[in-house]
């Protein structure tokens, strides 16, 4: 009883201090002074449409780097936790195999939803979109498959390829940064091409498709992992 | 327009989000419910970072036929916090990974989800 009383004052107060920032609450009417240099310079400097974009592959580029680590490290948490035991001690019953309405849809939806995952995260820097939707679109169609046929077998060996391969080479990409243009991640180690069409922004959409590789192997991998044993049963 | 500002109520459906999954972590016993609450409170920081990032009447950060480029600065929504949000959610869904995984774990060991059998950190 004490402790719903506490709980119940924690979030009185809590409450207090929102309702504090809600109420002094006013919109803002103009960009601060770095978004107006995100926004006024952004497109010149870097030639990528979409700001976001910008701001999260180059001039934040570091974070993302970082984004992407705490993400492969949350995959590999996933991984270790949830690895399969080789003797399991509870006999799961066999699940019934989904029908063939199921999954037939679901053959036919898998590369059409490939494709649109690549698509949204080549087309990162021009439309809504970019690589860790991209990734999370591609992990939705192996999704679907391990809904639709829970028998199926990931190559665990291609997902581990594609996202060190991608890893690395979003890392070599950011060093020739270093190199060839102003620092660690800059762009503009390709020409920028004419603003706005598929190969401009310099390396933003070499970035955008290693970043959607990554997340999309990473996010599989951690989807694979939450399967239940039964459908491994050799391991 | 009338009324209050669009996005005060982006913000204030934000800060009512983070209370109720807080609510929701202090008070409920099972641990999926609870990481629940967590997504919830994740999903609040969310929105109210969005809030925050708007400019009256902005629209999209993105440059086309509709937003020329002289126009961007006067035209577009703050591109920071949308873009602080687009990291914050994927560092979300890796954390409800792990939490989720933590989850099962527990559930295999004492076939309970509920808080109050995981008692041996408990001081």
């Amino acid at each position: 009883m004490l402790k719903r009383l506490f709980i119940f004052f924690t979030l009185i107060l809590v409450a207090a201090i929102f309702s504090d920032v809600a109420l002094n609450y006013s919109e803002h009417t103009e960009l601060s002074r770095l978004a107006q240099h995100y926004a006024s310079k952004g497109p010149e400097e870097l030639g990528a449409a979409n700001l976001v974009t910008s701001v999260v592959v180059t001039y934040r580029g570091l974070d993302t780097l970082g984004e992407v680590t705490v993400l492969f490290i949350s995959a590999a948490g996933v991984g270790l936790m949830l690895r399969r035991r080789k003797h399991p001690d509870t006999v799961v019953p066999a699940r019934k195999p989904a029908s063939e309405l199921v999954e037939t849809a679901a053959r036919l939806l898998m590369p059409m939803v490939f494709v649109f995952g690549v698509y949204v995260f080549a087309n990162g820097h021009l439309t809504p979109g970019g690589g860790f939707q991209g990734g999370a679109i591609i992990a939705s169609g192996v999704l679907l498959l391990l809904l639709a046929m829970p028998q199926a077998q990931l190559s665990h060996r291609l997902i581990g390829f594609t996202e060190s391969l991608s890893g690395f080479s979003y890392v070599v990409v950011g060093v020739l940064g270093i190199v060839l243009a102003g620092g660690f991640l800059d762009n503009r180690i390709l020409p920028l091409g004419s603003f706005g069409s598929l190969f401009s922004a310099g390396a933003i959409p070499i970035i955008y498709v290693f970043v959607g590789l990554k997340v999309g192997s990473e996010l599989s991998a951690v989807v694979d992992r939450f399967r239940s044993d039964e459908s491994k049963p050799e391991l | 327009m009338t009324g209050l500002p669009v996005s005060t109520y982006v913000l204030s459906t934000g800060l009512a989000l983070i209370l109720i999954g807080l609510w929701g972590l202090l008070m409920q016993k099972n641990i999926i419910r609870m990481i629940i609450g967590f997504s919830l409170v994740d999903t609040g920081i969310h929105m109210v970072m969005i809030a925050i990032g708007y400019v009256t009447g902005g629209t999209a950060p993105i440059i086309d036929s509709a937003v020329p480029i002289k126009d961007a600065a006067t035209r577009v929504v703050d591109p920071v916090p949308s873009a602080l949000v687009l990291t914050a959610i994927v560092i979300g869904l890796g954390v409800t990974a792990v939490m989720l995984s933590y989850a099962v774990n527990i559930y295999r060991e004492k076939k309970s989800l509920s808080i109050d059998d995981c008692s041996e950190s408990k001081w």
